[in-house]
């Protein structure tokens, strides 16, 4: 076929991703500059569509709440990994930024006083750990489903531009500058160039790589992938969230909501465990803690079932119409997936992966940054990132519930409006490089003509089961070194993958091949960040390192692809200092 | 040996053929529970790398693969194979562009949606805390705005078919959306638009939207709630 044309816009902004945070920016940065939005996918099947149980502020609608301590519980929640200036910044912001979301439309649930409704949440506390705290504003168990519309209607209204089904392939760079992105017209096929004064990633979130995830099938973790060739790092990937409540055998999220509204998980005794575990706020510590106690549950025999590979999660003992009411999608969920009517029968889960907490790293004002131990942060000019693909990083080494629909908006919002005070600073666009974009080309090119003899579906079998099994809930040395061979082989047979598909119109076969190289990409770092990281800390637990290592381990971890394809992992210190509080120093996580 | 089931798939590849087919596929029962979307993924994944189809949460909730399959549409995804007879004919949703296989062009589609101002409209200025709203005015809304945009309902409305310019249940059960909102005050300019005989007058409650509605919607009751209210509004 005939692809040597590519097409070039021009715009000031262009924003790659239309989930939460992609359109948050894009409503920030069109009011100013010219800005478009390039998705995968129409942004309505964005996957922050499928968040159910609520989003945090301190807004206090229900008891006194405090953002000082949304921040401890933010800071503890991360493992003392989260970078305390901007975990300031997110927390204060965040009831601004609901009422801003509020008066968008957003269909929130509401109080008998007509203010939104808010509900407990896992490791939400109030007075610094002393009892669980309504703080998550939900619009029933559909809160990332309305809060996605509610952002692309006012996307509409103010007339975003739209470049919808369009896949990235580069990151476009010259003279240190990020200066646009090659993508591809899935509908029709063709190259399209985007010449650009600022790009910014919300490129989303990645568990596809896991047998057991709650994610999208589009959640491949493009972006990480795309800023890795480009020869920037990607930070912390080797916390990777697995929550504690995916349905059994497919892996789909039961939210956490159903903890908070009262529901809680038991054993095949029919004991609530997780007393043993969190004495304080049992069932709703945080998902790094009750993650790890079910699968020890499950490890010591006590799980449910013909083969004692799950655990139950009981919401029977509560009101049905509260059910119906609060969490309908999760009765629905629970119905359509594991055959149980959810006011009469306890539901099988199973931890499943989830989230991100790594990513490109960002400071707080959304704009990707360099650094190193010896080196302070500084800004590659003219990229920025926001959402599950970005590092800012406000989670750590474990995100708390509801504050990753808070960092999308929060981050969508600041880092378009840090892209715009860019694009105003800067006179003309920073031309393209020569040839741009024909790695991107060539990529596609190659997977289209290759005759090698690897199925793609086989491959990406065999990723999701060994990362699944080597790289899950516990690592240990031994399993994350086996992992690392398996990871050089995949990416061996990857280079003879052939396609059947050789044609240009809506290559889903195409798609999904490339989406499978971005995976091994990525899937390097994480697996060689967690070997190198002899420690537990928050999601990432070394059943050979137990314990989290603060004097030597107290960093983050940043892994560069070299040219060879092998990865080069440097490190860069937390940033423990907040903007005007003094710092939470680490200490014991107990909940 | 593993149950098959037939899956019988609409093909169209505008790059190469000049009229659809229908394509045989003998997909293998893995697992109980298996949906639609399972038997999909198996037959590109292991048949024919070349079928196209969207997809994206697999759950139901962001509304990427609406199908026609046995002729009711519904979402691939939280459709189980068992509960379906064989062979199971899977095809587009009627009535739009064939952009590949199983993928239809949603421009129409989406345009109408954007026709009727689906975006909360307000002229007072907004207070300082959210606006307020009682449980009971915020009720109204349900059964509305869990709408998924997946175009089941309107592309198995004949009024839509028939009609080119008609809005169809999806796009005023979102006007509705709208006009029930406590806070919303674009009511009128809604109005203007959806009374006319290509808005709610050209719904003959033929009722396959109710039927067609994976959220269990009903675009029908929508439709004649915004009809009542017009018709009070002329008496």
């Amino acid at each position: 076929m005939a692809m040597d044309k590519v097409e070039i816009h021009k715009h000031d902004i262009v924003i790659v991703g239309a989930g939460g945070a992609g359109l948050r920016a894009a409503l920030a940065a069109s009011k100013e500059v010219n800005t478009a939005v390039v998705s995968e996918v129409l942004p309505t099947r964005s996957h922050t569509v499928s968040a159910q149980g609520g989003v945090a502020a301190t807004l206090s609608n229900v008891e006194p709440d405090d953002w000082l301590w949304h921040m401890y519980d933010t800071v503890k929640g991360s493992d003392y990994l989260g970078d305390q200036d901007a975990i300031e910044f997110l927390c204060r912001m965040a009831p601004e930024i609901i009422i801003e979301l509020e008066h968008m439309g957003m269909p929130f649930s509401r109080l008998e006083n007509g203010k939104i409704y808010q509900r407990r949440f896992g490791g939400h506390t109030k007075e610094f750990g002393k009892e669980a705290v309504c703080r998550s504003c939900a619009a029933a168990d559909r809160t990332g489903h309305a809060m996605v519309h509610t952002l692309y209607e006012q996307c509409l209204k103010n007339g975003v531009t739209f470049y919808n089904e369009f896949f990235a392939l580069q990151i476009l760079t010259n003279e240190g500058h990020v200066v646009g992105v090659l993508a591809w017209d899935i509908v029709n096929g063709g190259f399209h160039l985007f010449h650009t004064k600022a790009t910014l990633f919300a490129t989303g979130g990645y568990t596809r790589i896991y047998r057991t995830t709650t994610n999208a099938h589009i959640n491949t973790g493009d972006g990480l992938a795309l800023t890795m060739r480009a020869g920037f790092p990607v930070e912390d990937l080797e916390f990777v969230q697995f929550h504690p409540t995916g349905i059994y055998g497919v892996g789909n999220l039961i939210s956490e909501a159903v903890r908070g509204e009262g529901g809680y998980l038991v054993n095949k005794d029919g004991e609530r465990f997780m007393k043993r575990y969190a004495p304080t706020v049992w069932d709703l510590a945080s998902r790094d803690v009750v993650s790890r106690a079910m699968a020890e549950e499950i490890r010591h025999g006590r799980g449910c079932g013909p083969k004692g590979d799950y655990i139950l999660l009981k919401v029977d003992h509560l009101d049905p119409e509260l059910i119906h009411e609060r969490l309908p999608g999760i009765w629905e969920l629970a119905y359509v997936f594991a055959h149980v009517d959810c006011t009469k029968e306890p539901i099988p889960v199973v931890p499943t992966a989830h989230y991100s907490m790594g990513g490109i790293p960002t400071n707080l004002h959304g704009e990707v940054v360099l650094g190193s131990m010896d080196s302070p942060e500084s800004p590659v000019p003219g990229f920025y990132a926001a959402g599950e693909c970005a590092c800012a990083s406000v989670h750590g080494a474990n995100r708390l519930g509801t504050n990753s629909l808070l960092d999308i908006l929060v981050f969508g919002k600041v880092g378009g409006e840090k892209a715009v005070e860019f694009c105003q600073s800067l006179p003309e666009h920073v031309p393209l490089p020569e040839n741009a974009g024909k790695e991107g080309i060539d990529e596609v090119k190659r997977l289209v003509d290759s005759t090698g003899d690897e199925k793609m579906d086989a491959i990406w079998e065999e990723l999701r089961d060994t990362m699944e099994a080597n790289c899950g809930v516990f690592r240990t040395e031994e399993t994350l070194s086996k992992q690392k061979k398996i990871l050089e082989n995949l990416c061996e047979r990857f280079k003879r993958v052939r396609l059947d598909d050789k044609g240009k119109v809506f290559n889903l076969d195409l798609i999904e091949t490339l989406e499978l190289g971005h995976m091994l990409e990525f899937s390097k770092a994480i697996v060689e960040g967690a070997l190198a990281r002899t420690e537990s800390r928050g999601a990432h637990y070394r059943d050979d390192f137990p314990e989290r290592d603060d004097k030597n381990w107290l960093k983050h971890t940043l892994a560069y692809l070299n040219e060879d394809g092998r990865i080069r992992l440097d490190y860069k210190p937390v940033r423990l200092k907040p903007l005007t509080v003094p710092t939470f120093e680490p200490k014991e996580r107990v909940y | 040996m593993a149950e098959k089931v037939t899956f019988k798939v609409f093909r169209f590849n505008p790059e190469k053929d000049k009229k659809p087919y229908y394509q045989d596929f003998e997909v293998e029962i893995r697992k109980p529970g298996m949906m639609v979307l399972d038997g999909l993924n198996q037959i590109r994944w292991e048949m024919d790398g070349t079928l196209a189809f969207r997809r994206s949460c697999r759950e139901g909730v962001c509304g990427s693969d609406g199908l026609n399959i046995n002729g009711v549409n519904m979402l691939s995804c939280i459709t189980h194979i068992s509960d379906l007879k064989p062979p199971i004919v899977i095809q587009p949703l009627p009535s739009l562009p064939v952009v590949k296989d199983l993928v239809v062009d949603l421009t129409d589609f989406m345009n109408k949606f954007f026709l009727v101002k689906p975006y909360l409209i307000t002229y007072s200025p907004p207070p300082d805390k959210e606006r307020l709203q009682t449980p009971e005015e915020r009720k109204k809304l349900d059964g509305l705005y869990e709408c998924i945009l997946c175009a089941c309902c309107s592309t198995s409305c004949p009024s839509y078919w028939a009609d080119p310019e008609y809005l169809g249940p999806s796009a005023l059960l979102n006007s509705a959306r709208f006009i029930l909102d406590s806070r919303d005050e674009g009511a009128d300019e809604r109005f203007e638009i959806i009374n006319d005989r290509h808005g709610v007058w050209r719904c003959h409650t033929i009722l396959n939207c109710i039927e067609a509605c994976p959220k269990l919607l009903n675009p029908t009751e929508a439709i004649g709630e915004l009809k009542k209210i017009l018709i009070k509004k002329k008496f």
